[in-house]
């Protein structure tokens, strides 16, 4: 038994809670690049895009993340690479977060007018243009706040990192129970920090749902 | 270097895979009745022109933090606190028990919030016309208002539902024995972890896919088939 003062568990956990804010904005970031990769392929309708990538979205929605980060932990082992926890972890939730973005703003772009398109494509606007100066702009708007909503989602799905050993709030929490035995202590507080990251985000992603639904 | 799957070690252990997939069903099940009525009732009380005007004050807000704390806070921390937590404040759970609890709570919390906006949904003179027809507020309720919001609602609860039975995964790490348990048991028998996690996310993604249709498809014809 260690003896800890409730100081000295807060200071911890808010140590941890930058690993868990920062693999959010890895996998955020990263899924926002692959998941727009994915829209454009998507729209590009080149053959066989479509058919590729609802398969991908179908595929990391319906595995549990824990199985996703326990292939990205065992599999990246098995092709030679040696990985860290901050790898695996890195690309499992990148992957996630990627087919979750690429279905929100597929949902925004359907939601333009067809109309859009094909006016932009009367100017003479290729395809590139037409995605940059008519439709994009549009879906963007639309497209801020599930994005904000789903950032509540990442920072939640950090916490499954833990059971490949990465060291964020959730396996700090579980270490410094297993030390005090005083696991009620440690995981309120552990629910409370992720409740102070999260709700903000919640309550700013609600703020934008309500601005974008009000009479202009 | 050559990599050599061996998927037929996993496969070898069906019986594990099998009582995986039991365990995984039957939680979710069980989770699915107990939730959803918890969140029936929960959204009564947050809805606009039901609850919110008339249940308590306390009440309200006892359901609000409810529903905010667990939707702001990831599903493995919740179980952590339930089987872990508790314990030491004087209730002691088996990983089963706890597990359907942490389920029950979970599922509730984001239930309320799609069952409410349903229900938010009813058109006034529906209600109206259900009190001019003397019906008393329970069976307006229960009669005319709920079952046209459920019908609304019915395919966001059914994600809803998918996503809590995958989530269900987490469960194994309290030692729960549903499907990516299995994977853990398997595993550590024949070291074969890549070629298990596999199979279980294969088997996950059945899973999804049937859960997801087998509940559509009643929703459409037992729920809601009569008009």
């Amino acid at each position: 038994m260690v003896d800890f003062s409730l100081w000295d568990i807060v200071r911890n956990l808010l140590l941890a809670l930058r690993w868990t804010v920062g693999l959010s904005l890895i996998a955020f970031i990263g899924g926002g690049l692959v998941g727009l990769l994915l829209l454009m392929l998507r729209l590009s309708k080149l053959p066989g895009a479509g058919v590729f990538v609802s398969a991908y979205v179908q595929l990391f929605q319906g595995v549990p993340l824990l199985v996703q980060l326990f292939l990205a932990y065992y599999g990246l082992g098995l092709f030679g690479i040696n990985t860290s926890p901050w790898v695996a972890a890195g690309m499992g939730l990148t992957f996630y977060a990627s087919a979750f973005l690429t279905e929100i703003w597929r949902g925004c772009v359907a939601s333009i007018p067809r109309g859009q398109w094909e006016a932009s494509q009367s100017l003479a606007l290729n395809f590139a243009e037409q995605l940059r100066y008519v439709i994009l702009p549009q879906a963007f708007k639309i497209a801020v706040a599930p994005t904000v909503g789903f950032l509540v989602q990442v920072i939640k799905g950090t916490a499954l990192a833990s059971v490949i050993g990465f060291m964020e709030l959730t396996k700090v929490g579980k270490t410094i129970a297993n030390a005090t035995y005083s696991p009620f202590l440690v995981f309120s507080c552990v629910a409370v920090l992720y409740f102070v990251l999260c709700y903000p985000v919640s309550l700013y992603a609600k703020s934008l749902e309500r601005k974008l639904h009000a009479p202009r | 270097m050559r990599i050599q799957l061996d998927f037929g070690a996993v496969l070898a252990e069906w019986p594990l895979l099998l009582t995986g997939i039991g365990w995984t069903l039957a939680l979710t099940a069980a989770a699915v009745l107990v939730g959803t009525a918890l969140g029936i009732a929960c959204a009564w009380v947050r809805a606009r022109g039901f609850g919110a005007e008339l249940a308590p004050r306390w009440l309200q807000v006892v359901v609000g933090g409810y529903v905010e704390l667990i939707r702001n806070t990831p599903f493995i921390v919740q179980l952590f606190f339930i089987f872990f937590g508790l314990p030491a404040a004087g209730f002691k759970l088996s990983a089963e028990t706890a597990s359907f609890i942490a389920m029950v709570i979970n599922l509730g919390a984001y239930a309320t919030e799609i069952i409410r906006a349903g229900l938010e949904a009813t058109p006034k003179g529906q209600i109206e016309a259900a009190v001019s027809l003397a019906l008393t507020r329970l069976q307006t309720f229960t009669r005319v208002v709920l079952p046209p919001a459920l019908q609304k609602i019915w395919p966001s609860l059914v994600s809803q539902i998918v996503i809590v039975m995958l989530g269900s995964s987490v469960c194994g790490q309290i030692s729960t024995q549903e499907l990516s348990y299995a994977a853990d048991l398997i595993q550590s028998n024949n070291f074969r972890s890549f070629e298990a996690f596999i199979v279980v996310g294969v088997l996950y993604l059945l899973l999804s896919f049937a859960v997801r249709h087998l509940l559509n498809w009643a929703g459409a014809t037992f729920l809601f088939g009569r008009r």
